[in-house]
């Protein structure tokens, strides 16, 4: 069976720009989570959120491509950019043909729909910009990816709401291993810090008003963030006859459908996906000594993953870490996956585990160890990373250290 | 007007609840109509829209807020504290 690695990555979010920086905040225990600075924020009622700040896009794509580029976009293109350049492929020919893109979005171009929406319905304006809805349609990042290096293999979207880039990320994995592309470049992207994107998840009153906290018994709900991160995805010995610099291995994915409720969580369905990723892995349980939780800082989410992880692990599930990183970036819906995946690598290759801030009280419904507000040096071999969506969609993926 | 703010309310929960008027009574749980977690935040937002009031409720803790949902009567004076508080009546 043909093996998958990672051998680029690439970020912005609100912990930083890029790898080393994001990683020193996981490090650290940073939070980047902040007061929104948008448009119309003070009639929001949830004022806070994990925005990328002293973001200017001028600075970055010239008038042209910001005519094209949703927020979504450009940030996508940044981790792309960081992902692909330096890697040392060159992408043409058979390569060319043979990569594709496949990334995690849940609301696309979000500020795009929103801005024209507010230009037509509250300015009364009877005429938008010819490009809103190129910029605005879900594909539109990966196909800028595409376009950018050339990449003329199997490309699409994914969108399955929180769980949309481990869906990206585990399809891209598996064309590689059942031999539909050699390369994949995969990840996700979410702006949704619009007014009407806040409002929108506002309404669901599942929203803090000041922090997220995950696995505290004092936790009052999730925080939205934005950003993304890309990563590239490789054959085994297509990375190993290039001498590239493996980052971790793929080894398993596996998805499963709650079919019960639009946004309730159902234990059973997120134990059968973890389940699934092991068994797809040919991983026992107990080699696994991390799991980058999807730990989103609800009432419901929170008890009900501990409860799977405590379900498909046994008496190792008290013996393995658990941490929600959403606590510092915050939840970047769609993206989110993708920014966890960073930290799930960074256990493998660095031995350090990150931590979930903003951890108060013990919660006896998340009775497992959360790695409580301090990052922690310990030596991992295989890793999990949880997605489990509205609409009960969930997606769970296993890596482990580079070979 | 003749509609007084137990009657709005009655008939919110009856709608929620796929119910008569007549079956919601004032010592009923929204449990008890069957109104699940869903159900109540829909509840919420058709009362805030019906009485021009923001109802401070987090599904996430809905022991520690201080909207009592623990019954229709319970409700009805939630929302009458709040009409007065935010409309000085």
């Amino acid at each position: 069976m043909r093996r998958v690695v990672i051998t680029g990555q690439g970020t912005i979010n609100a912990l930083g720009r890029d790898v080393p920086t994001t990683l020193d905040a996981f490090r650290e225990g940073r939070c980047g989570i902040g007061p929104l600075d948008l448009r119309d924020v003070d009639r929001l009622s949830v004022k806070i959120g994990g925005q990328v700040k002293d973001y200017d896009p001028e600075a970055l794509f010239n008038r042209q491509q910001i005519a094209l580029y949703d927020r979504f976009t450009q940030f996508t293109l940044i981790a792309a950019h960081q992902a692909l350049d330096g890697a040392g492929l060159n992408f043409s020919g058979d390569l060319a043909a043979r990569t594709g893109v496949v990334l995690g979005t849940a609301g696309g171009g979000v500020n795009t729909w929103d801005e024209n929406y507010r230009s037509v319905y509250e300015e009364g304006k009877n005429r938008v910009h010819p490009f809103v809805v190129p910029k605005l349609m879900n594909n539109a990042a990966a196909s800028h990816v595409s376009m950018e290096w050339n990449l003329r293999g199997p490309s699409f979207s994914v969108a399955t709401a929180c769980a949309s880039s481990n869906h990206a990320m585990g399809l891209a994995f598996q064309l590689i291993r059942g031999g539909g592309a050699d390369v994949m470049v995969t990840g996700g992207s979410e702006a949704m810090l619009s007014f009407g994107g806040v409002k929108a998840w506002e309404g669901l009153r599942v929203m803090s008003k000041d922090a997220c906290r995950p696995f505290s018994a004092n936790r009052n709900g999730m925080v939205q963030g934005e950003g993304a991160a890309v990563f590239l995805f490789e054959e085994y010995e297509h990375a190993r006859a290039r001498g590239a610099d493996i980052l971790a291995e793929i080894v398993g994915f596996a998805m499963t459908s709650d079919a019960a409720d639009i946004v309730m969580p159902s234990q059973q369905g997120a134990a059968r996906a973890i389940i699934g990723a092991l068994r797809d892995a040919k991983l026992n349980p107990d080699e696994v000594g991390y799991i980058n939780a999807h730990g989103t800082g609800t009432a419901a989410n929170d008890k009900v993953e501990c409860a799977a992880v405590a379900h498909a692990f046994g008496a190792h599930a008290d013996d393995l870490m658990i941490s929600s990183t959403k606590s510092m970036h915050g939840h970047l819906i769609g993206g989110t996956g993708a920014v966890e995946l960073l930290a799930c690598i960074m256990a493998l290759r660095d031995g350090v585990i990150s931590p979930t801030i903003g951890y108060e009280e013990p919660d006896p419904e998340c009775a497992l160890d959360v790695v409580p507000n301090e990052a922690r040096e310990a030596e991992v071999s295989a890793v999990l990373s949880n997605a489990f969506a509205f609409g009960g969609m969930n997606a769970v993926l296993a890596l482990r250290a580079a070979p | 007007m003749g509609e007084n703010v137990q009657d709005k309310i009655i008939r919110i929960i009856a709608e929620q609840a796929v119910l008569e008027p007549e079956d919601v009574t004032m010592t009923s749980t929204l449990e008890d109509l069957g109104i699940d977690s869903l159900g109540l935040v829909e509840s919420i937002f058709a009362i805030e829209e019906a009485f021009d009031i923001s109802v401070p409720f987090n599904a996430n803790q809905p022991d520690e807020s201080d909207f009592d949902i623990s019954s229709v009567a319970a409700i009805v004076k939630a929302v009458e504290g709040l009409v007065a508080e935010q409309h000085g009546t």
